[in-house]
């Protein structure tokens, strides 16, 4: 086999990454795949005139990483058919640079910006910009089908993106998700952005994970620069990491509860996120993180006294956090609306490449503070929660168990923390390199690669959200339900729209 | 149903008491930055180049900070030599003018309520549809908190609704994408006049951090006519509440 194997936060010379022919990147992909490994990013950079192809598997058994690199032309033959969980990336390299995966059966425009090298994949004009959503929409035909569009624009306070519902009655036969609204262009912004930029940039991915995608980030910037951040700032990512993963859980199950119509935890959970915020706003002013996590460390240290009262209010707040998820999972009417909701079967899960809680609720072991752990993670996190029915329930009991998980660590988090700096200064970045990070952010697995050019800048940086990876869960999550269960559904996923859409 | 009720007794009352009783922010919240041009070195200009927005600016030798492009981040405070930069905890920063957000060692200017005719109309009950126009979803999040029981914006008679045809006026978030132009433009169009238009949070303002990006558009400033601007990346849900109380007359300029 002649991928490469590295571990989370690793670092390769570009020149030891040999170039496969693609067929036999193809094969050694198929491959991986058999040997349960997933393939956890697939992207494109330009090479000359020619294109190069990296793939990220993620051997999550043996802890491992693999990056294999092949070369193409403007066309190369699709490995969706056989491997459904590359196909949004084949379309998005489709989109970025205007290669064809001949042979793909879902060939649609992802995000809807022109192309960064000119060429159209779908031969549109390349001098004018993409209107978005126009694509040709899956239909279904026959007599009493209707379709049901919503969005851009939904109702509520949430981010756009348009729906179709294929209908049979009330019953859905297929959802098609369309997104894109809110692409801002990062990745292709980020080769040549300045360094200050760029941290912001990161955090604003999506608003709900900015320490999962700043610390992942910080941690390529660390690898390039071959100095890992100090133990004690590893303690305090993996402390905030674990708060939002608190914040958002709680958030989520509360709005379950409120598209189920339980207006008591509705109510308690709503508030009981935000007392999760605050308590990241006390760690460093921002409800979100924000300017917390900055390559070589932390920008805010945590002296005894503030940890001691952080604990406190932690305290109060898990107190009404049991409370509020108690009455919730001990109400009958709640659990019959859960139960066997929005199923998504194990087989599809792992064929899809689902990832994160997603990924977990239909009993798929996948959590990269497990398989791939770093910083405070090693060694210290053991106890990965899966649930087996694929449904609402699953999804919701795995929140459920994980709330439980993080108060856990937050809390001894606050009673240990290393001494030692919470920064250091990092020396330059290696040139020709590519370095990998994994962060199980709250919604699932972040993954972030950059390349480096000769002067140890960013080349190419690929950023993929958990969002990218689940969102095609939620459609299979539909198929067969009412559309009157679509809020529900949604909910259980929670997904990131300009996460996806980046 | 007994546990519910003694869950819910447990639990207790949490509407917070504002507008009569200030709310405590935390330590290291990053409120209203404050400059002190005393401090400043003669001739200094070293923090325009702190700032990767451009949000610190001298103008005739005053330095100043334009809030709506400031993402509070705070490393300006950490790295000016001279410890000229401050940010405080005042979480009041709304303002009716885009120049009112140049912010230095003068005065603020927070937001003044709308003329006797809209205060009338609107005063007492204020109707907004939302539209996120490529917001990270954090302005989003914070918004959907005022709506939760601690801030319970539905007392000041203020309610986001679902549809425009329903509203009074749209809050934007988010720097306007590309490919939310047009909904975004239609969604205005169909809030029947008068109506008013609210920028929050820093990308809706300027740009935010993806000021520049070729398929962004710096925020509503050129498409919409600004009623209010909500500084902040994210703004604070009091920041909000704020700018919309001040908007409405229900908050004096001392308060």
């Amino acid at each position: 086999m002649s991928a490469l194997t590295l571990k989370n936060g690793g670092l390769v010379p570009l020149a030891e990454l040999e170039i496969l022919d693609f067929a036999a990147f193809a094969a050694a992909l198929r491959q991986e795949v058999d040997a349960q490994g997933r393939i956890a990013a697939l992207f494109a950079a330009p090479a000359g005139e020619q294109f190069d192809l990296f793939a990220l598997v993620a051997r999550d058994r043996q802890g491992q990483l693999a990056v294999l690199r092949s070369r193409v032309g403007t066309r190369f033959a699709s490995l969706t058919p056989e491997l459904p969980q590359v196909h949004l990336f084949e379309r998005e390299i489709a989109e970025q640079y205007g290669l064809v995966p001949e042979g793909h059966p879902w060939f649609k425009p992802l995000r809807f910006h022109p192309s960064w090298t000119g060429r159209d994949a779908w031969g549109r004009d390349p001098r004018r910009h993409p209107l978005v959503g126009e694509m040709d929409y899956y239909r279904v035909a026959g007599e009493e089908v209707h379709e049901v569009a919503v969005g851009p624009v939904h109702a509520g306070i949430i981010e756009p993106g348009h729906f179709r519902f294929q209908c049979h009655g009330e019953q859905v036969l297929h959802l098609e998700i369309s997104l894109g609204y809110q692409h801002r262009a990062v990745e292709a912004l980020l080769p040549g952005t300045p360094a200050a930029k760029i941290a912001h940039q990161m955090e604003t991915l999506a608003g709900d994970s900015t320490i999962a995608h700043a610390s992942a980030y910080a941690q390529i910037c660390e690898a390039l620069a071959g100095t890992p951040a100090p133990p004690r700032a590893l303690a305090i990512r993996a402390l905030a990491l674990e708060l939002e993963r608190l914040a958002n859980h709680v958030g989520d199950i509360g709005g379950l509860a409120t598209d189920v119509g339980f207006l008591p935890t509705a109510s308690f959970c709503g508030r009981i996120r935000g007392d999760y915020l605050n308590l990241s706003a006390e760690l460093c002013g921002s409800r979100f993180g924000r300017g917390l996590v900055r390559p070589g460390g932390t920008a805010f240290d945590l002296d005894a006294s503030l940890a001691a009262r952080m604990l406190e209010r932690l305290e109060a707040v898990a107190r009404d956090t049991r409370g509020a998820l108690e009455i919730f999972f001990d109400s009958p009417s709640v659990l019959a609306r859960l139960e066997g909701t929005g199923r998504v079967a194990a087989q599809d899960a792992a064929a899809l490449g689902l990832v994160g809680v997603a990924a977990r609720a239909c009993g798929l072991n996948i959590d990269a503070r497990r398989h791939h752990p770093w910083g405070a993670y090693l060694d210290r996190f053991d106890h990965l929660v899966t649930e087996d029915s694929g449904d609402v329930f699953a999804r919701a009991r795995v929140r459920r168990r994980e709330i439980n998980d993080s108060l856990r660590w937050v809390r001894d988090a606050l009673r240990d923390l290393p001494a030692g700096p919470s920064r250091l200064s990092l020396p330059a970045r290696a040139a020709r390199h590519l370095a990998v990070a994994l962060v199980e952010g709250w919604r699932g697995e972040v993954v972030h690669l950059a390349l480096t050019d000769q002067d140890g800048r960013f080349s190419r940086y690929k950023i993929v959200d958990p969002s990218f990876r689940n969102w095609s869960g939620l459609a299979m999550a539909l198929r067969g339900e009412q559309i009157s269960d679509f809020p529900l559904c949604n909910k259980s996923f929670n997904l990131s729209y300009c996460g996806f859409d980046l | 149903m007994f546990k519910i009720l003694r869950e819910r007794i447990r639990q207790g009352h949490r509407t917070y008491p504002y507008p009569v009783q200030a709310p405590v922010l935390p330590e290291r919240f990053r409120g209203r930055p404050r400059i002190d041009p005393k401090r400043c070195p003669p001739g200094c200009r070293g923090c325009e180049d702190l700032c990767p927005y451009g949000a610190l600016q001298v103008r005739d030798g005053q330095p100043r900070i334009d809030l709506g492009l400031c993402l509070f981040c705070g490393e300006c405070a950490a790295a000016c030599p001279a410890g000229a930069v401050t940010f405080t905890r005042d979480h009041r920063l709304a303002v009716r003018h885009r120049e009112d957000l140049l912010s230095g060692a003068d005065e603020p200017r927070l937001a003044q309520a709308l003329d006797a005719r809209m205060k009338k109309l609107f005063g007492r009950s204020l109707k907004l549809r939302q539209v996120s126009a490529g917001g990270c979803n954090a302005c989003e999040a914070d918004l959907n908190v005022l709506s939760t029981l601690v801030f319970d914006l539905g007392r000041f008679g203020i309610q986001f609704v679902a549809s425009p045809r329903h509203a009074d006026g749209i809050l934007v978030t988010g720097p306007v994408t590309e490919n939310m132009k047009s909904a975004l433009l239609d969604t205005y169009a169909a809030v029947p006049e008068p109506k008013l238009v609210i920028a929050s949070g820093a990308c809706a303002i300027g740009g935010g951090p993806f000021r520049g990006s070729p398929e962004v558009h710096n925020g509503i400033g050129d498409l919409l006519p600004v009623d209010l601007y909500i500084p902040g990346c994210p703004p604070h849900p009091w920041t909000a509440l704020d700018g919309l109380l001040r908007l409405l007359g229900r908050l004096t300029q001392k308060s």
